[in-house]
């Protein structure tokens, strides 16, 4: 039997691709004069490449433009990447940075409006209609996620459940009381949740009505997505975003489950050898970069994500004709997801580094225990912060972990260890153990 | 004052032995011993007849090791001598951080160890109140 797909808004989701390039183009020439003229790290960068707006006349001349990485983010934090002035944006949100200061995306109200399209697409993806209860369990606030699919469920009109997330008892009262169809959180939450109302003994199709999540924030597998699936007889939809993008919204997989559908008339995907920097031919696995073709207040040219995926260029059975991007395979950077929380070893290390006495020989050690993913992080005890007193150890021991959950977002367990306790491999520590299975073999 | 060695052990199976051990081989004595712990970490606390000796050897085996000051004191052998000791630091708002105390062969009272902040303080208090304090001498030759 054929899928039923449900599209949101065919004239640009099903658009001819001669048409598409054509529009592609005029939005990224657009784009061009805009951030050359509005943003001085790109006109700066430009000109350092010898580079102008009027040479870009296809759109394969994009690949003449420098790249624009979350260094240069760093470099002009906060608002400095911005291309209108503050009384234009509407919104900030932000998420983790390589150092003790985030990213930061301003949106206009046009952004916000462009977001809640690519979202209510999204969401349609996963036949998501105005009869639909959709229960938001991503975290709401500066996090992209929460407001992300607010906006995108209030646009379809169906009826948004803003729970944003934690506190299962009360998601599982919610879903089953409020005769939920539809969910969006993260993988490991899903699969977390859909093992609590197993064990709460609630019959899908009986006791709930949950249908599909759309889940993201996070790379997950194949395996996964079966467990949950079979869990709780649900469709389990990839969704893809990244706050310097957007947030969610960015790409999405239909009921097809076959590659996530790019929104490419708003962002413009690259696929790059992360090594040479060259674009690779159509459906090569490498760099995934984005050029968003019509943002107004944040725009980015040519970011890089450090996200490994291929494009498939293949037409898809649900007539969509945006392009698709398989599912994640990793990461150009050792940046980690936990708990849907990007995490950069880099910023424990600024909180290590920062505390007097303390020396960098850390460790960080990352495991699913369940559903959960747990963040543990070692130090070694060096002279210089080692007293003979058990209070004051345990003093310093919860001023790191309080400085690092600031800094982070997230729990964090921490260990004090004996010097050289951690492994060093050709006189270098092995910084990262990440025990978890995030990407599929 | 007397030094006192103090050791960061991780809550590990064999850990404390193979610090008493490196102490041990090197040809030091320990005379005094005791263990402070939390689910996670414990601090090894002695006293040795040759201090720096035994700093050396638990460094080069990797150790994170210290000396402390710590005052050694005898307690009077008889009913609540302890109690009695302990309430002159009490009573002059000295803030004992940890004690242990031990008996030896060579001296028929209990030593304890104190550690405070004010050591030099305590020091003149005890022997004012006419308790036996010992030097470092005595506290290595125990
Ligand atoms: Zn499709």
């Amino acid at each position: 039997m054929a899928k039923k797909h449900l599209i949101w808004n065919e004239r640009y989701e099903c658009m001819p691709d001669s048409k598409k390039k054509e529009l592609q183009l005029e939005r990224l020439k657009l784009l061009v004069s805009r951030v050359y003229d509005k943003v001085a790290p790109y006109k700066a960068k430009m000109d350092a490449a010898g580079i102008a707006p009027k040479d870009i006349k296809k759109l394969e001349d994009i690949a003449k433009l420098p790249f624009t990485t979350k260094e240069d983010l760093a470099a002009n934090y906060p608002f400095g990447m911005f291309a209108v002035p503050m009384k234009k944006i509407i919104r900030i949100h932000s998420s983790s940075g390589t150092t003790g200061k985030p990213k930061v995306a301003g949106y206009t109200k046009n952004d916000i409006k462009m977001w809640a399209d690519v979202m209510a697409r999204t969401l349609t993806c996963g036949n998501t209609t105005k009869n639909d209860v959709v229960q938001n369990a991503y975290g709401y606030g500066l996090f992209t996620g929460g407001l992300g699919a607010h906006y995108g469920v209030e646009k379809i009109g169906a009826t948004v459940v803003p729970i944003s997330g934690g506190n299962t008892k009360r998601q599982i009262l919610v879903m089953k009381d409020f005769g939920v169809t539809k969910m969006c959180c993260t993988p490991s939450y899903c699969l977390f949740l859909s093992e609590a109302l197993r064990e709460a003994g609630l019959e899908p199709g009986r006791d709930i009505k949950l249908n599909t999540a759309f889940l993201g924030a996070e790379p997950w597998t194949r395996e996964l997505r079966e467990q949950v699936e079979k869990n709780i007889s649900i469709d389990a939809i990839d969704i893809y975003g990244l706050t310097e993008v957007i947030g969610p919204g960015v790409s999405s997989e239909c009921m097809e489950k076959v590659g996530l559908h790019i929104f490419d008339d708003n962002f413009y995907p690259e696929v790059v050898d992360p090594d040479t920097q060259q674009p690779l031919p159509l459906g090569e696995k490498g760099e995934l970069v984005f050029t968003t073709l019509t943002k107004e207040a944040f725009p980015v040219v040519r970011y890089r994500t450090r996200d490994i995926t291929r494009l498939i260029p293949e037409k898809c059975a649900c007539g969509r004709t945006h392009i698709r991007m398989e599912r994640l395979t990793g990461r150009t950077d050792d940046m980690l997801i936990i708990r849907g929380v990007n995490v950069y070893p880099s910023q424990i290390e600024s909180v290590i580094v920062q505390i007097p006495g303390l020396e960098p020989h850390y460790q960080i050690l990352v495991d699913r225990q369940g559903a959960m993913d747990m963040l543990e992080v070692w130090i070694e005890v060096s002279p210089g912060i080692f007293t003979d007193n058990i209070k004051g150890l345990e003093k310093l021991e919860k001023r790191i972990r309080g400085e690092m959950e600031s800094v982070l977002g997230i729990g964090v367990k921490l260990k004090l260890v004996e010097p050289k306790a951690i492994q060093r491999s050709e006189g270098k520590a092995q910084r990262i153990i990440d025990r978890r299975t995030v990407y599929d073999k | 004052m007397v030094k006192q060695i103090s050791v960061f052990l991780e809550n590990k199976y064999g850990r404390m032995a193979e610090a008493t051990e490196a102490i041990g081989e090197a040809g030091v004595n320990i005379r005094a011993l005791s263990v402070a712990d939390t689910s996670d970490f414990g601090i090894l606390r002695c006293i040795v007849n040759d201090t720096e000796k035994a700093l050396k050897v638990l460094r080069e085996k990797g150790f994170t090791a210290s000396a402390t000051p710590v005052v050694a004191a005898e307690a009077p052998d008889e009913p609540g001598g302890l109690a009695r000791l302990l309430k002159i630091p009490r009573d002059n708002n000295v803030n004992v951080e940890y004690l242990y105390a031990f008996v030896t062969k060579s001296r028929d009272n209990a030593v304890v160890i104190l550690r405070v902040d004010e050591y030099e303080k305590l020091i003149s208090l005890l022997e004012k109140g006419g308790v036996k304090v010992l030097t470092e001498q005595e506290a290595v030759s125990l």
